[in-house]
């Protein structure tokens, strides 16, 4: 075929390469501009996707900048022997900042239900003033909660780690603004117009590596309040709830105190996204117990230095 | 599946968010607890029915006020497009809140309320959708069954919207009659309207044709990053990462790199996944060349009988998004592609009426929300086109040197 006869249908990317394209593009502008850059990993499959991007934004080079776990202490043994073989494989610094650790020096309290969902905000801060890091990037996407469908791509936090939704920077074309004063920052949101099934797509696409508990298996739950809580040395089923045997996979992987299985029988990527794609629950709504606390729960903690 | 981004535009009361609720709804984007969150927040307040437009209620803060802070951004799928939505609020700061989400759309939809007709806003919302040089535009007459589905009704609007667009550059216009409420002609043509030989408005978000609104013809690759390994397998590994902004870049291919305006070869180029024999907008890629030249990033990649202005005089029509007016004499940052240089504004031309077009060529300045013609001096060349040839060689930021907040977005007039 000669060029002539190209036409411009022959030049077009699927959307979710136009979307990896998009992830790229911002994580090399972070890495091209800003001073101390750091890539938030909880192990959760969003960062794990990112983490992967960001690999292949830089290649055959190393990823120029560390990788930062916010320790709550509440984690899943699978997350963390996936975090720590993840860091191996890429050759990335892997910084751990301890919320045990910080409860234990006194920097901050341990909240009366246990949850340290609020109390891991703090702690984020003072890794991030410690290391000086002026760019975090975070694996949040718009579909998953209604603060975060108006918050830019890079997020202008001052210098208390703060979001004012009301006073951010106008986002135009593909020209990001990162410029800051001493002590203030940006978080990088990468993946902002990913959906869940788009990450799911792309980890059956790509291979992309995920700890075990996304996938359908044999666990000891109670349910609590409609949601199916791991019975585990974090969670404990309170009286009158009675623990069972169930398949459940987890759909966010977050504190261990708060995150909730569902039952499902998907035990490869192909079953997950059959079934994310049936789903009529959103992932936050079904399984995190920390966004249903209040109806702004999540522009709350944003407002404090969150994600 | 290729992707649509689109901005919705309207004015208070046009029912946009009911348009948009009834898009999410009837695509099935809708999860369960969201309706049911909905449906309750709509008995609590005593409405009839379950009120859509509740599916894009934003923040605590806007719920508070009753007013919508900023763009939002949502998604749906069919399957045949996934698409991005730009929610634009129609009031406070809407001039600012649209460019944004006009900046990087495919298609913008302007509601009307067919018992008001055109009104001045969307005679705004036209003029920016063509400012912002947004390809498709679809006029969505709202509210038809409000007006007994009256053909006259529509044909008026139709009329009168098409006669004000042939003064603007709107390069593609189409005009649908609908009902947001209650779901006629989104996705089936509704028998409401036997009149109405058109699509419905999913059926045109599904097939209006995107592939030839970018630009495959100019090649500009602006280097954004530079990856040396240092490692002993890739020791002499020298490549140009960067996203392309223009053209088709191929292997073999002759360039230029501006503003050194030394020609070599490239000698391969590394997409996301492997080699790559032809790389287009948007793709990122890494380019590696034959020869070993200076280059960093900021530098722009292109052919040499194709190349982009390279000038230090820039005009422009800036959209000025705050309070702070913008004034002869001022110095300001200036983004453009990957390159930023500083930029003295030599001249403010006129300031544009955008309900009239009237140009007021006496104004000293443009405050919060104004559009003007700008001329600007930068520190360094910058390597340019005209807006409407290319939108990311087309555009730029201006940012406040002392706040660091973004000030201004402009579009490049060049007649060059």
């Amino acid at each position: 075929m000669s060029e002539k006869t190209k036409a411009p249908h022959d030049y077009q990317l699927s959307q979710l390469r136009v979307l990896e394209s998009e992830a790229v593009h911002i994580i090399r502008e972070i890495a091209a501009e800003m001073e101390r850059p750091c890539l938030l990993f909880s192990g959760g499959k969003d960062s794990a996707v990112m983490l992967h991007v960001a690999a292949k934004a830089f290649a055959p080079a190393r990823i120029p900048f560390p990788v930062m776990h916010i320790d709550t202490g509440h984690n899943f043994p699978e997350v963390l022997e996936f975090r720590d073989a993840e860091v191996a494989r890429f050759g990335v610094q892997l910084i751990i900042a301890s919320v045990p650790e910080a409860i234990e020096r006194g920097f901050v309290r341990e909240e009366p239900n246990g949850s340290r969902n609020r109390i891991q905000t703090p702690v984020l801060l003072e890794a991030c003033e410690k290391h000086k890091f002026t760019a975090l990037f975070g694996g949040a996407r718009r579909d998953e909660e209604r603060a975060r469908a108006k918050e830019r791509i890079f997020s202008f936090r001052d210098e208390f780690g703060q979001w004012d939704p009301k006073n951010q920077r106008p986002e135009l074309w593909s020209l990001y603004n990162g410029r800051i004063h001493a002590g203030e920052s940006i978080r990088v949101f990468p993946l902002s117009n990913w959906t869940e099934l788009d990450i799911w797509h792309y980890i059956a696409e790509e291979n992309v590596a995920l700890p075990p508990i996304y996938y359908a298996h044999e666990r000891e739950v109670f349910d609590r309040d409609g949601m199916l809580m791991a019975n585990n040395e974090f969670c404990r089923p309170r009286e009158g709830e009675t623990t069972f045997t169930a398949t459940v996979r987890y759909r966010t992987v977050g504190d261990a105190t708060l995150t909730a299985a569902v039952r499902s029988d998907a035990r490869d990527v192909q079953a997950i996204i059959d079934e994310v794609g049936a789903t009529r629950q959103t992932e936050r709504g079904a399984t995190r117990g920390d966004d249903r606390a209040t109806e702004a729960a999540m522009e709350d903690r944003k407002k404090e230095g969150y994600f | 599946m290729d992707l649509l981004r689109f901005a919705t535009a309207g004015s208070v009361d046009d029912g946009k968010s009911t348009l948009i609720g009834r898009l999410l709804y009837d695509t099935k984007s809708i999860f369960e607890d969201q309706l049911e969150h909905v449906e309750k927040v709509s008995r609590d307040k005593g409405r009839e029915y379950t009120d859509l437009a509740l599916l894009t209620d934003g923040l605590r803060a806007e719920r508070e006020q009753g007013i919508t802070i900023d763009v939002a951004y949502r998604y749906f799928a069919t399957p045949k497009r996934k698409f991005i939505i730009a929610d634009t609020p129609g009031h406070i700061q809407y001039t600012r809140n649209m460019v944004t989400g006009a900046s990087t759309a495919d298609l913008a939809i302007i509601l009307v309320d067919a018992r008001h007709g055109l009104v001045e806003q969307s005679r705004r919302h036209a003029f920016l959708a063509s400012l912002l040089q947004v390809p498709h535009v679809v006029v969505a007459v709202n509210k038809m069954d409000l007006v007994d589905w009256d053909q006259d009704v529509y044909d008026r609007i139709h009329a009168e919207f098409t006669g004000f667009a042939a003064r603007l550059r709107i390069r593609d216009l189409m005009t649908i009659p609908i009902s947001a409420l209650n779901g006629d002609n989104i996705v089936e043509r509704s028998a409401a309207s036997p009149w109405y030989a058109g699509s419905s408005l999913l059926h045109h978000l599904e097939n209006v044709h995107v592939a030839s609104d970018r630009n495959l013809i100019d090649v500009r690759f602006p280097v954004q990053y530079v990856i040396r390994p240092h490692t002993k397998e890739h020791h002499d590994y020298r490549g140009y990462a960067g996203t392309m902004a223009g053209g088709v870049l191929k292997p073999g291919d002759t360039v230029t790199v501006l503003p050194s305006g030394f020609s070599t070869t490239v000698e391969a180029i590394d997409a996301l996944d492997g080699p790559c024999e032809e790389a287009y907008s948007p793709m990122s890629v890494v380019v590696r060349l034959k020869d070993n030249l200076d280059i960093s990033r900021g530098d722009m990649i292109c052919r040499p009988n194709n190349m982009p202005n390279a000038t230090q005089d820039i005009d422009a029509m800036v959209c000025w998004m705050t309070n702070t007016p913008l004034r002869p004499g001022m110095k300001l940052v200036i983004k453009h592609t990957t390159r930023t240089a500083r930029a003295l504004v030599k001249d403010l031309q006129y300031r544009l009426d955008i309900n009239t077009l009237h140009r007021d060529d006496s104004t000293g300045e443009l405050g919060l929300n104004d559009i003007g013609r700008v001329r600007l001096r930068t520190t360094q060349p910058l390597f340019i086109d005209d807006y409407g040839k290319n939108r990311d060689t087309g555009g730029f930021i201006l940012v406040d040197e002392t706040t660091n907040v973004t000030v201004g977005a402009g579009m490049i007039t060049d007649s060059s």
